[in-house]
C-alpha cells in the first residue's frame, strides 16, 4: 500500500509572530520551523498502517529548499522517501494543484494531510486534493482504519462526531486522536540521510488569491482584577461593563 | 454581485451561524448591488426557509435529495456551485463550520473561485476585493486578495452580527445534477455529544485547566456551563491525560474559538492555548498564581483557589439569573 502524506513547515508553536516593518511579510529572523503539527499525526497514522499493512510511506512539501530539513525529519521518523516540489506555497489551491500534479504522474493508496496549517490556518488542501483528483476527502479525521479497499474514518462534525467509509484511494485530513506523534530515534536520523529526497519544478497554476498585508491583533487593555472576595463585584461587571451576561 | 449564501442546517434546523452568514451576505449584496440567494440541502421545513428572509434572503434554493440528508462534501459542492451559476453569484458565502469547511475548498476547485478561508469582516476593498482573516491561529491577522472573477467567502462564527427584519424569503426547488462519482463516501453513523452546546458556536466557553487537579473536579465548570448556558472547554494536558474528551481541547493544536465571553479556570495561559483563545471578546482568568500569564491577556482576573472563588462566582450568577 502507498501513503503520500503532505508536510508543511510552520514556525514553531512558541515563536512570539512578527511581521516586516512593511506588513507584507512574516518576519523569519530568529525563528525555528517544524513539522506542521497535525502533519505529524498525519504521518504517524501513515507509518502505524504501513507496519500493519505493507508499503511505504512518501512525504511532500511544496516549498524552497529551506524546508528540507523538516522533509529529512520526517524521514527520520520513518518515512521512506520525499519530494519536494521547489515553489513558494502562495496559497491552498497552488500547493494542492501542485500536489496533485505529483499524485497524477504516481500512484498511492492513501493521501493524508493535517487538517489545517497553524501558520495560514486554511484548513484546504485536502479537500482541494480530493476534488482536483476526483477522490473522496474527509477534511478533519479524527481516526482512520483500512480493512482491504475500505477505509473507515471518524470525523469531526459541529456538535459530535461521524463515522464515514471511503474506498481506496481517498484523501484525508488528519486531527487529534489519529495518533500519537513519535520522536525519531538515532537510527532514524542516521538512515534519513542516505533516503531519496527529489526536487520537481512546480506546474504552472492560476493564482486566485494572495496575501497581501499583515497586521498584530489589537493589545488588550489591563486586567481589571477583583478581590477574590468579592465575586459580586465581577457578576456585576460582566452584566453591566462588559455586557456579556 | 449576486450573492449566494450555503444556509446549513443541522438535521434539519438552522443554527446562528446560518443566520450570520446570511446577514453577512445580504450586506454584501447592498454594497454592491445584487441578488440574495441561499441555498439549503436537506429536508427544512418550508416555514424555516422563509423565515431566512428576515436575515436578507430573497430566495430560497430548496435542494431535497434523500442521498444528501448526511452530509457528503463532494456532492454538497457540487450542489453549491450549480446554484451559483444557475443564479450567476460572483459572490458566493458559507459559514466556517466543520462542514462549511468541508466544502469551501472542493467549491473552490470546481469554479475557479478564489477563498477566504476563514473571514472575520466584510471586505475592506471591493477592488481589489479584500478581506480580513485570522492567520498564525489568531496571533495574527492577513489581508487577503481574491483575483477571481468568483470569490468565496469562509465566515468564522460569532465574527459577524444578525441583522433582523420581517421579509420572507421565497422558495423555489432545485435540483442539481449529480455524477456517479459524487457520492464516493457514505455515512455510517453521527456520534453526537447530545444536548450540550457545540464548542465553536457557543456565546459562552467555560474552560478548565491541570489547576482543577483531576477529573472529578469538574463538577462547578458544567454547573457553571449550564448556568450561563455556555459551552465547556479545557487545555490540552487536561485532554492528553484523558480527564476531559479531545474535542473539548482549545488551542493552538486543537479548536480555535472566539466566544463573546471565555471564563478560563486554572490555566496558566500557555502562549498555544491562549492563540485558540485570544480572539474571545472578553476573558475571564480565575488563577491563584498572580504571575499566571493568562493574567496578562485577560480582561478580569480573580487571583485567588478556585475551588473557592469560582462556587462563590457561580452562586451571584445564580443571583443575576433569578433576579431577570
Ligand atoms: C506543540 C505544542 C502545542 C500545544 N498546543 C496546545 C493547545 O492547543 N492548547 C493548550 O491548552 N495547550 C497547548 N500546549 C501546551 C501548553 O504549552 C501548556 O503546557 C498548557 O496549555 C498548560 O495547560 P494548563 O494551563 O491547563 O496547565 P498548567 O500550565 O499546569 O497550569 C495550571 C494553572 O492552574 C493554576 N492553579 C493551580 N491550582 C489552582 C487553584 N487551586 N486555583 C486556581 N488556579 C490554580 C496554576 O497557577 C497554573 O497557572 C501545546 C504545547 C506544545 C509544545
Ligand atoms: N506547502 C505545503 N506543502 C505540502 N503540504 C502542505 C503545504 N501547505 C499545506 N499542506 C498540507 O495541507 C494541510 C492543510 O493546510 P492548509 O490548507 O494550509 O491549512 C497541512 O496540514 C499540510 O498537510
Amino acid at each position: 500500500m502507498k501513503f503520500l502524506v503532505c508536510i508543511s513547515q510552520v514556525p514553531d508553536t512558541t515563536t512570539k509572530i512578527t511581521f516586516t516593518p512593511d506588513k507584507k511579510a512574516f518576519n523569519a529572523a530568529g525563528v525555528q520551523f517544524i513539522i506542521n503539527p497535525t502533519d505529524e499525526i498525519a504521518l504517524t497514522r501513515a507509518l502505524e498502517l504501513k507496519e500493519a499493512l505493507g508499503g511505504t510511506v512518501s512525504v511532500i512539501n511544496v516549498g524552497p529548499a529551506n524546508t528540507e530539513p523538516n522533509l529529512r525529519k520526517a524521514l527520520a521518523i520513518g518515512a521512506d522517501d520525499a519530494i519536494r516540489v521547489n515553489a513558494e506555497p502562495t496559497d491552498a489551491y497552488f500547493v494542492a494543484f501542485q500536489i496533485a500534479e505529483v499524485v497524477k504522474k504516481n500512484t498511492y493508496d492513501v493521501i493524508l494531510a493535517g487538517k489545517e496549517s497553524i501558520d495560514y490556518n486554511g484548513g484546504q488542501v485536502p479537500m482541494m486534493l480530493g476534488e482536483l483528483l476526483g477522490l473522496p476527502s474527509v477534511s478533519v479525521a479524527t481516526k482512520l482504519d483500512i480493512n482491504g479497499s475500505v477505509a473507515t474514518l471518524e470525523r469531526e462534525i459541529d456538535g459530535g462526531k461521524e463515522v464515514v467509509e471511503a474506498k481506496l484511494p481517498f484523501v484525508a485530513g488528519a486531527q487529534k486522536g489519529m495518533s500519537e506523534p513519535r520522536i525519531p530515534n538515532m537510527r532514524g536520523i542516521m538512515t534519513a540521510r542516505t533516503k531519496p529526497l527529489v526536487v520537481t519544478e512546480p506546474a504552472a497554476c492560476a493564482n486566485l488569491s494572495s496575501s497581501v498585508l499583515f497586521d498584530l491583533p489589537a493589545a488588550k487593555g489591563e486586567c481589571k482584577m477583583i478581590d477574590p472576595n468579592n465575586m459580586a463585584e465581577l457578576v456585576h461587571l460582566l452584566h453591566t461593563e462588559a455586557k456579556v451576561i | 454581485m449576486s450573492v449566494l449564501i450555503f444556509a446549513e442546517n443541522w438535521d434539519g434546523k438552522f443554527k446562528k451561524s446560518t443566520f450570520e452568514a446570511i446577514s453577512y451576505g445580504s450586506e454584501l449584496a447592498k454594497q454592491t448591488g445584487g441578488n440574495v440567494t441561499a441555498v439549503v440541502i436537506g429536508n427544512v421545513s418550508d416555514d424555516d426557509m422563509k423565515s431566512l428572509g428576515k436575515y436578507g434572503a430573497q430566495k430560497v434554493l430548496s435542494v431535497k435529495n434523500d442521498k444528501l440528508n448526511a452530509h457528503n462534501p463532494s456532492a454538497y459542492a457540487s450542489a453549491i456551485a450549480q446554484a451559483a451559476q444557475k443564479e450567476n453569484a460572483k459572490l458566493i458565502v458559507l459559514s466556517y463550520t466543520y462542514s462549511g469547511r468541508s466544502v469551501a475548498g472542493r467549491v473552490t476547485v470546481k469554479l475557479k473561485a478564489g477563498l477566504v478561508a476563514g473571514a472575520i469582516a466584510l471586505p475592506s476593498s471591493s477592488s481589489p476585493f479584500t478581506i480580513r482573516k485570522k492567520c498564525f491561529s489568531g496571533k495574527g491577522l492577513t489581508d487577503v486578495v481574491i483575483s477571481s472573477d468568483v470569490k468565496i467567502i469562509g465566515l468564522i462564527p460569532n465574527s459577524y452580527h444578525i441583522n433582523s427584519g420581517d421579509a420572507s424569503a421565497s422558495i423555489e426547488s432545485f435540483s442539481p445534477t449529480f455524477g456517479d462519482n459524487e457520492f464516493n463516501s457514505t455515512f455510517k453513523e453521527a456520534k453526537k455529544t447530545s444536548g450540550k452546546i457545540a464548542l465553536t458556536e457557543a456565546e459562552i466557553v467555560v474552560s478548565g485547566g491541570r489547576g482543577l487537579k483531576g477529573p472529578e473536579n469538574w463538577g462547578m465548570v458544567e454547573q457553571l456551563a449550564e448556568l450561563l448556558g455556555a459551552a465547556t472547554a479545557c487545555s490540552k494536558p487536561v485532554a492528553d491525560v484523558g480527564w476531559r474528551p479531545h474535542h473539548e481541547h482549545v488551542g493552538q493544536t486543537g479548536i480555535t474559538i472566539g466566544p463573546n465571553l471565555y471564563i478560563a479556570i486554572g490555566i496558566s495561559g500557555a502562549i498555544q492555548h491562549l492563540a485558540g483563545v485570544s480572539s474571545s471578546k472578553v476573558m475571564v482568568v480565575f488563577n491563584n498564581d498572580k504571575e499566571a500569564p493568562f493574567f496578562k491577556a485577560a480582561n478580569y482576573g480573580v487571583c485567588g483557589d478556585a475551588f473557592e472563588t469560582v462556587p462563590k462566582f457561580i452562586e451571584e450568577v445564580k443571583k443575576l439569573k433569578s433576579s431577570h
